[in-house]
């Protein structure tokens, strides 16, 4: 009863002022001498698909294993993120070369590739991408990527959490207290990512809380720490987007022009991502939306209605307690 | 919880009187979040080890709390792998505390058709007793002609994820047994 | 691992995984390291990062494959073919680093006239005996001299003595050159019976034509492997080749690293920053269960065990085995130091040690000779200590039927393994073939102790012993193996203490007071550490193994180990962090020998001793102090000095001259031609696989003619090769693998959830031409089937399996990996129930990684039909008990 009562009145008013422009999501919410905005870049071009970061996340925070079922979505038996994968890593079989490498197979031209999107029940082969081309005879790719929460500089879930259980951090990040969701479910529809998701049997919202915990006595999460290469880079968001700048030039002087950066643009849909990543190919390759656009950008309005009517008994509840104390 | 206490820690109240009147952030943050200290920081002790499956010989930490192993993680100051794991080397907290683990001893008798249960020195001094019949039954002093000194009689099969000082052991006591059927893994 | 032994002197990797970084081009051959060793694959990336080209040589393309510049796909079974075009054209293009090559190897050395190459004998080597299928190998011999096998392996010229059953031979084939001319040397290359005029004949039929035909590698892309190693070797820069179980699992596997080394030597890669040869090993200690041997041929140390023979005595072992140049002249001491560790005050000079003491081989007792004689009924008891080999080893039937023969099988482990349980659920249960109530086997499973709840070494892939300590108690049961070993040998001790049958003297004589601790009465592993290092009469620990002593005054449970427990201090336990460090990071852990690095370091610096170029300095000859020094320790006595010639009587240490970087070998050169220390021929030679679709295209002998067969049995029956009729039955290649996600036979990954949901099931991979081929469906069932049974598999077809053209048809691969069983979380049918039991015969592993195969659609079928299945596969291919067996 305490936590949904504690869990209730929480108003999330002013959106439209949080909305706007490249903004400090951390002073907003509160945290007045906050440390910098942390966050994650994801090098997907040094990813070697190991998983470690799936498995380091499990065990910190402690997660159940998430099912045991061969997909046949080339090596990928996670599927995508949810509330027991707060990790995923996407492998991508493309027909396409990787500038410079030579991948050596040799196939039949063939008009059955399957995109990846394909339910590998229908597809004929490990679902590729893209699908239909049939690309060169030598042509192959095998692209890995750590998927994770983006720490959305705007991010819907929070804004549509009643209970203050999704809450801002001071390092920027977003995290779900779990001794506060009720397990309302709103935030899963309001992500743009589908990332946040709620655990079968509990009910309550969980995901990647980019290890507050560690992170509030200077350690690293536990993905970024374990990662044997380095794809998961942990650190102060303003240094991962330099680095990551230059990162993507180096690519594409090396050939590899549809390296891009996701998630990094302070102008995007959902203000940019404090977690953001390098890809070598177009964001849906990856299952990635190509624009995503915080859901709750046309919602404040309705909000603040709402957010009035519970402001005004929780004051005249806070009122009359303390009103009959002085 | 006092009055005071428990209106202090409800989040509008919070969110009214501090820097959160969105209602965001700080003002949200629960009991949990506030008071969040890393088991890492909590453990009792740490002690040093190195990763059990592959032969890269990763660095290990091993985080301890009651008697019970509370994480792994990899040991930043390893100059062969800077505090990385792969995803087995992750899962060592897994394996080692895990409900797959067998921790009793178990017996199967000859043309038994379950296991039972048997004590551990019960057990020991009964194979000990195999031992010895099986050395005694395929010992051979010599073998055409030449002194072989020897019992084919047992064998020993290792994996390579033994010890150097176990390897050394069973290397000492089963060879001074006359045994020479001593193989592992490293052939495999 | 004596195919580096041989060619180096010492059977470990050349160098260690962080000094990958430091190489201008990585050749990933035989070794999947992005999945099997992720963490030390950072290195490759590191290397990478700084514009190294990485190549993946693989039949499939993997997560290796997807961050290497270039991937070559080769089929199974053919990497000799390819490193031997790759010899070829380094040698016809003059690409060799010539100054390296004439100092520093064996290249100038002349051979014997009576030496026939299979240039001369279509595909085997002079001396070979068909009757005995092996050979002697005197005739490889350099002129005039003959010379000893290096350190790793030295027990094949046990088997040689044994084969030949005479007496004479304790100076055999690999005897001590004591007293003969050195080998005539002609650095000018041209004579023609020179090492360098013999290479360059025996590899000139693996032109880049020979290669596509044989291994299905497009001529272009072999030419740019070619270039790119030629021009990433020299003075100025440096190639690296790694390997793990993809080249060692053949009927021919020592060559393929034999291959390797050649090739090195070749363009002058090995002791050099960025160079020589990474062993990747898959095990947390499995170069220290090499090291510290538990393997039937070696003592600790590469001692090798003695082999029957009537009268003799340690003198006698010794003189049969030293070399008389090189550190092996002092085996002598390292041998009664052992026995010193083992036998303490009863091993006396008047009682030669106790040498009496150790049993004597008659030939191979590998392990699989030891299922055959579970099989056979002389083997009765079995102990296995973390291993599943009913996963995990070749030939899964063979594995549990030897083990329904037993009178008791001991098992201990983390988790209720496949070899636990196989008398209860197994294929042979499943068909009937055996019957729970009809197996008398007593089967104890012991839990074992994890290494979290234990203290101990493990000495990793680049020879370095790192200690662990102990966290936690283990649970219930659980024991660590060291206190299984000691309590076991306690017991054993107390029943037959006051026995006088001599044969017990051995088990009483033993030095067994180790300290024990705790409530659980578990030794203390520092105790045993400490004995393994040796220490002197007055018990003090020794720092070095040139400390030991031949007359009983040192003990020393493994001499090159001798060093690890220096002034007390457990120094396997050093961990000053890498960042107070140089790259070399030597006080970390301690590695042998005498805590090297690199080995042959002495060759990072040319002849005068300056580094051959300041990006590759590693260590150098100092004028001023007189001495070696730089960055890593010099493996090589500090103080001979570059322009040393010994004199022509100098024996041990002394003998080796200032050029001499390979100090184990008894000549200090690097041998590109092994006169003696291997079974299957002194040059890597292309054999096709026990079990192959093709014919050798190269020679008219199809495999290795001295290959290990095991005696016939129904279970163990070989396939038709290349045009032999039945062949076409077994049209595909298959390959067996590991996954990043679990480890080796499941045991500890298939119980773990973390790991379970990752890889959840048995699959195999084809290519899609393949999978129309046969009507295969993605996600569908695929039957694979061999002579030795069928499994099941759901199918992955995928781009990243390609069929190959190889002598002008299609060729297709079936990849299976290999971690699954009946048993754990996750399960599946065992690749090794396809598997045949033919081995290396240096080694005696068997080959996994290469066989012939058939698959079809759908589920494999049940119960006794199942077995019906594979007769019928038997008899299409018309498979007898000979079939395959030819020499």
């Amino acid at each position: 009863m305490a936590k949904a009562f504690l869990g209730s009145p929480v108003l999330r008013v002013g959106l439209d002022e949080a909305l706007r422009g490249d903004t400090d999501p951390a002073t907003l919410s509160g945290h007045a001498d906050h440390p910098p905005r942390m966050g994650f870049f994801t090098d997907t071009s040094v990813c070697i698909g190991c998983k470690a970061c799936e498995v380091a996340c499990k065990e910190w925070n402690a997660i159940p294993e998430d099912g045991l079922t061969l997909t046949g979505m080339s090596y990928d038996n996670s599927v995508g993120l949810g509330a027991d994968t707060w990790r995923h890593v996407a492998f991508i079989e493309q027909r396409k070369p990787l500038a410079g490498q030579v991948a050596g197979v040799h196939h039949e031209p063939t008009g059955q590739l399957v995109g990846s999107g394909t339910p590998p029940e229908q597809a004929t082969v490990t679902p590729t991408t893209p699908a239909g081309d049939g690309g060169e005879p030598g042509d192959l790719r095998w692209l890995m990527s750590s998927d994770v929460c983006k720490h959305c500089t705007h991010a819907a879930c929070l804004d549509v959490c009643p209970t203050g259980s999704l809450v801002r951090t001071e390092f920027g990040t977003v995290i779900v207290q779990e001794d506060v969701c009720n397990g309302c479910g709103y935030c899963i529809p309001a992500c743009p990512y589908g990332v946040i998701d709620q655990r079968e049997g509990d009910g309550r919202a969980w995901k990647c809380t980019l290890c507050y915990d560690r992170l509030s006595v200077g350690a690293e999460p536990a993905c970024a720490k374990a990662c044997p290469t380095d794809s998961i880079q942990f650190g102060v968001l303003d240094e991962l987007r330099e680095r990551a700048d230059r990162r993507v030039r180096q690519l594409h002087e090396e050939g590899l022009p549809d390296a891009r950066l996701y998630g990094h643009d302070p102008d995007d849909g959902v203000g940019g991502d404090g977690a953001f990543f390098l890809l070598l190919d177009a964001p849906e390759v990856y299952g990635l939306p190509p624009d995503p656009v915080v859901s709750t950008r046309d919602l404040p309005d309705m909000w603040k209605h709402v957010g009035l009517a519970a402001l005004s008994l929780a004051g005249m509840v806070v009122g009359a307690l303390f009103g009959r104390r002085s | 919880m006092g009055l005071r206490t428990f209106i202090e820690s409800w989040p509008v109240y919070r969110q009214l009187t501090g820097d959160d009147p969105l209602g965001r952030g700080s003002a949200s943050y629960s009991r949990t979040t506030k008071t969040l200290v890393p088991r890492t920081v909590t453990a009792e002790k740490v002690v040093k080890s190195i990763c059990p499956y592959c032969a890269v010989g990763c660095g290990q930490n091993v985080y301890v709390q009651d008697g019970q192993v509370t994480q792994v993680e990899g040991d930043p100051d390893s100059p062969v792998s800077r505090g990385r794991l792969c995803p087995k080397g992750a899962a060592t907290k897994q394996l080692v505390t895990g409900s797959g683990r067998q921790t009793r001893v178990l017996y199967r008798r000859p043309h038994g058709t379950d296991w039972e249960e048997l004590d551990l020195d019960t057990a020991m001094d009964v194979i000990a007793d195999r031992v010895l019949e099986s050395r005694r039954a395929g010992w051979q002093d010599e073998v055409d002609g030449a002194r072989t000194n020897r019992t084919l009689g047992f064998a020993h099969l290792g994996g390579a994820t033994l010890d150097n000082e176990e390897n050394y052991l069973i290397k000492k006591l089963f060879t001074a047994m006359g045994a020479v059927q001593i193989e592992n893994q490293a052939r495999i | 691992m004596p195919g580096l032994g041989t060619s180096f002197g010492r059977g470990g990797a050349t160098t260690y995984q962080q000094d990958l970084q430091n190489s201008d081009c990585i050749v990933i051959e035989g070794s999947n390291m992005a999945e099997c060793h992720p963490v030390g694959f950072q290195w490759v990336m590191e290397a990478k990062a700084r514009g190294a080209t990485v190549i993946h040589v693989d039949p499939r393309y993997t997560r290796t494959s997807a961050l290497a510049d270039i991937h070559v796909p080769l089929r199974a079974g053919t990497d000799i073919a390819f490193l031997g075009g790759i010899i070829n054209h380094v040698l016809q293009n003059e690409a060799y680093f010539r100054e390296y090559l004439v100092t520093y190897t064996n290249a100038p050395d002349v051979l014997r006239e009576d030496y026939q190459d299979t240039e001369d004998l279509d595909g085997v080597f002079s001396g070979l005996d068909r009757e005995g299928r092996s050979y002697t190998p005197s005739s490889w011999q350099y002129e005039g001299a003959q010379v000893q096998a290096a350190s790793g392996q030295r027990d094949q010229q046990y088997s040689e003595r044994l084969s030949r059953h005479s007496r004479g031979e304790t100076t055999g084939s690999g005897g001590p050159v004591g007293g003969e001319p050195k080998p005539q040397r002609d650095e000018t290359l041209q004579h023609p019976r020179c090492v360098f005029q013999v290479l360059t004949r025996h590899y000139a039929r693996y032109t880049p034509e020979m290669v596509e035909q044989v291994c299905g590698i497009p001529r272009d892309l072999f030419l740019r492997v070619c270039q790119e190693l030629e021009e990433n070797s020299g003075r100025d820069r440096t190639s690296e080749f790694v390997y793990a179980v993809g080249w060692t699992q053949h009927t021919v596997g020592v060559q393929y690293i034999r291959a390797a080394a050649v090739l090195q030597l070749l363009l002058g890669n090995v002791g050099r920053p960025g160079g020589g040869i990474m062993a990747l090993r898959g095990h947390a200690s499995i170069q220290g269960s090499t090291d510290i041997p538990t393997l039937f041929n070696l003592l600790p140390g590469y001692l090798p065990m003695p082999y029957a023979h009537a009268d003799e005595d340690l003198d006698a072992f010794v003189e049969g085995e030293r070399a008389d140049k090189g550190y092996w002249t002092e085996m002598r001491a390292y041998t009664v130091s052992l026995l010193k560790a083992w036998y303490g005050p009863a091993a006396t000079p008047e009682n030669d040690f106790c040498f009496g003491h150790l049993p004597r081989l008659t030939g191979s007792h590998s392990n699989y000779e030891t299922i055959h004689a579970q099989l056979d009924g002389v083997c009765k008891g079995y102990f296995l200590m973390g291993e599943n080999p009913v996963v995990g080893n070749a030939n899964a039937t063979l594995q549990r039927l030897g083990m329904a023969n037993l009178d008791w099988l001991v098992v201990r482990d983390f988790s209720l393994v496949e070899s636990a349980t196989w008398w209860k659920e197994s294929p042979e249960i499943e068909s009937g073939e055996l019957r729970t109530e009809d197996i008398g086997t007593e089967v104890f499973f012991l839990p074992a102790a994890a290494h979290t709840e234990k203290d101990g070494s493990f000495t990793n892939t680049q020879r370095m012993l790192q200690w662990h300590h102990q966290a936690v108690e283990p649970p219930g049961d659980a024991r660590s193996d060291l206190w299984f070993l000691f309590h076991l040998g306690r017991i054993v001790r107390e029943k037959l203490a006051g026995s006088l049958n001599p044969r017990d003297r051995a088990v009483l004589d033993l030095t067994w007071d180790y300290p024990t601790k705790g409530a659980l009465a578990e030794p203390e592993a520092e105790a045993v550490l400490a004995e393994i290092n040796g220490f002197d009469g007055e018990g003090r620990p020794l720092a070095s193994y040139e400390q030991l002593e031949d007359d009983g005054s040192t003990a020393c449970g493994c001499w090159i180990y001798c060093g690890v427990y220096a002034d007390g201090v457990n120094q396997a336990d050093r961990r000053k962090p890498a960042e107070e460090q140089d790259w070399i990071a030597n006080e970390w852990g301690w590695a042998w020998p005498a805590n090297r690095r690199i080995l042959y370091n002495r060759a990072s610096a040319d002849p005068d001793g300056k580094p051959w170029s300041e990006r590759k300095a590693l260590v150098w000859w100092d004028d001023e102090s007189a001495s070696w020094t730089g960055h890593d320790i010099p493996d090589f006595d500090r103080h001979v000095s570059p322009w040393h010639r010994p004199p022509e009587d100098a024996t041990g240490a002394e003998a080796l001259s200032g050029v001499d970087p390979f100090v184990m070998q008894s000549d200090g050169k690097g041998w590109l031609f092994v006169p003696a220390g291997l079974t299957d021929g002194p040059l890597p030679t292309h054999y096709e696989p026990q079990d192959s679709p093709f014919d050798n295209l190269l020679y008219g002998q199809q495999r290795n003619p001295v290959r290990q067969l095991m005696p016939p049995r129904e279970h163990n029956r070989y396939h038709p090769s290349g045009s032999a009729p039945g062949a076409d039955v077994f049209p595909f290649a298959l390959t067996t693998y590991r996954l990043t996600e679990h480890h080796t036979a499941g045991g500890m990954s298939r119980w773990v959830p973390y790991l379970s949901e990752l890889q959840p099931e048995m699959f195999c991979e084809v290519s899609p031409e393949l999978a129309r081929l046969r009507g295969l469906e993605h996600m569908g069932w695929a039957t694979v089937v061999t002579a030795r049974g069928a499994i099941e598999a759901r199918v992955l077809v995928t781009d990243r399996m390609t069929p190959m053209t190889v002598q002008g048809r299609t060729l297709h691969q079936v990849g299976l990996p290999y971690h699954w069983g009946g048993n754990g979380l996750v399960r599946g049918d065992a690749a090794n129930e396809l598997t045949h039991q033919s081995l290396d015969p240096n080694v005696h592993i068997m080959e996994t990684k290469a066989l012939s195969c058939d698959i079809r659609p759908g589920r494999r079928p049940r119960g006794a039909a199942r077995n019906e299945l594979v007769r019928e596969y038997r008899v299409r291919a018309g498979i007898t008990e000979k079939t395959g067996t030819e020499i």
